[in-house]
């Protein structure tokens, strides 16, 4: 197998560009996959026989809650990336993925509160899941304050790659908290062997929902971790010939 | 073996020669659990419900104010660089680091938890499982709160940040550790939660000396 992509990929300029051809096409199918999914879910779905139309916050809720778990592995992954073979994307790419976790968290957190009011009568149990949740939310905090806090970014990067890797820990408890407690939390409907608990024009919807929760969170992180190679290399010749060729002075310092 | 062992000596002695330093977190951790009473009705027979938890909480922050000074101090006059260059693995110097604060903050607490305890209207036969669970959550909270103090060792805005790094990393140790005395409280077995202490202990004591030599290395690259 030829891995020269591979390592072609890895240089900060070849990813950059990769990334700017990339990023409209996640971003586009992302909006258009949304717009399929709130359209279906939110007006064309029928009600639950129990929950009437209050189910239809699902469509928000669990795709940013399964992104935000999927977000936080794949900040660890990059992290032990980074303090491995050193690379320097893998930082940026950790880097990137910090904020666009939290705000999905923080996202599934709020959805979660709002529909536990009018099924559960409470905005907020201490219970297994809800908790895992918020210590999640807690840990991409710490990241970001971690990296904030380093003058140096690499060294930055690598101290919130290990703290990250720490924290994964507590992926798996948030996962199968709704099997391990007994929980208010209902357990998972479609992510489950066997025939999905959701009749198929309440899923598909959500499938589509998910995919699109994705695509433009891979959109977000493309584009910060663009970003933050920019900054990170103000100093390279990739960086001045880019603002040169863009018509900006090659004023970077 | 002789430089551990010279490296623990050398903890022990600083710390017999600042003795307001290490007598600080115990005596805070009586200030925390009594001025928690004082914000309650006098005799509240509530407060022994709550017991477990103020006295976790009382432990967790004890822990906290002497965790920065950890590798501050021999970051400042040198002796950090002396143990990275040195022959001895740094993952045992770090844990012989790591016991020493144990023995110097977690212990005292782990011995005044009983009579605080009972000023809080714990019944004595529930003092047993919350003595336990100190015992193996303390050591927790020096290791934990040790990587962490590594990650920022170097920084200068390091110390408002290490309690929001430390308090989600040892959010199991104090929901299984408080868990264990209200099992006993509800007449439950107190012994599953103090099984998953033991257990986290272990990983704790395994893995985070490692992965806080790593941090080290990184805070002097």
């Amino acid at each position: 197998m030829n891995w020269t992509w591979f390592h072609r990929l890895g240089s900060p300029p070849s990813f950059y560009r990769f990334a700017g051809r990339l990023a409209p096409w996640l971003g586009g199918l992302g909006l258009l996959l949304l717009a399929y999914g709130w359209y279906a879910g939110l007006v064309l779905a029928p009600p639950d026989y129990q929950q009437k139309d209050a189910f239809r916050i699902i469509y928000v809720h669990v795709p940013a809650a399964a992104v935000s778990l999927s977000l936080y592995v794949l900040m660890a992954l990059a992290g032990a990336v980074a303090l491995i073979w050193r690379m320097k994307l893998a930082e940026a790419v950790m880097v990137a993925t910090a904020p666009v976790g939290a705000s999905f968290t923080a996202l599934a957190l709020v959805t979660g509160m709002l529909w536990g009011k009018p099924m559960w009568g409470a905005y907020w149990v201490w219970d297994a899941r809800l908790t895992a949740e918020l210590v999640l939310l807690f840990l991409y905090c710490g990241v970001i304050g971690l990296n904030a806090a380093f003058d140096d970014a690499r060294a930055g990067a690598r101290a919130c790659a290990l703290l990250a890797i720490v924290g994964l820990v507590n992926v798996p408890i948030v996962h199968f908290s709704v099997e391990w407690w007994n929980s208010l939390h209902q357990g998972s409907t479609i992510l489950k062997f066997g025939k999905p608990a959701i009749s198929a024009d309440m899923a598909w919807p959500l499938y589509a929902g998910l995919l699109a929760t994705y695509c433009l969170c891979g959109h977000a992180i493309l584009r910060r971790a663009q970003n933050e190679l920019l900054l990170r290399e103000r100093n390279t010749r990739w960086v001045r010939e880019l603002a040169t060729e863009l018509g900006g002075g090659a004023r970077v310092s | 073996m002789k430089a551990l062992a010279a490296i623990f000596a050398r903890e022990l002695r600083l710390a017999a020669r600042a003795k307001a330093e290490w007598l600080m977190p115990p005596l805070f951790f009586v200030i925390v659990v009594t001025v928690f009473s004082f914000g309650t009705r006098p005799n509240d027979p509530q407060l022994a419900a709550f017991a477990p938890a103020v006295l976790w909480v009382g432990a967790l922050l004890a822990a906290l104010l002497s965790l920065e000074r950890l590798y501050r101090t021999d970051q400042e006059d040198g002796t950090l660089e002396q143990l990275l260059v040195s022959r001895t693995a740094l993952s045992f110097a770090v844990f012989v680091k790591g016991l020493a604060h144990w023995l110097l903050s977690g212990l005292p607490i782990v011995l005044l938890a009983a009579p605080l305890g009972l000023m809080l209207g714990l019944a004595p036969p529930h003092l047993g499982p919350l003595v336990l669970g100190l015992a193996l959550g303390t050591p927790c909270l020096s290791f934990i709160g040790g990587f962490v103090a590594a990650l920022t060792v170097g920084l200068p805005r390091g110390g408002a940040l290490l309690p929001v790094l430390v308090l989600p990393l040892i959010v199991p140790v104090v929901i299984f550790g408080a868990g264990s005395v209200r099992a006993a409280q509800q007449g439950l077995d107190a012994g599953a939660p103090l099984y998953f202490l033991a257990a986290i202990l272990t990983l704790t004591l395994t893995l985070l000396p490692w992965l806080a030599a790593a941090a080290l290395r990184n805070a002097f690259e």
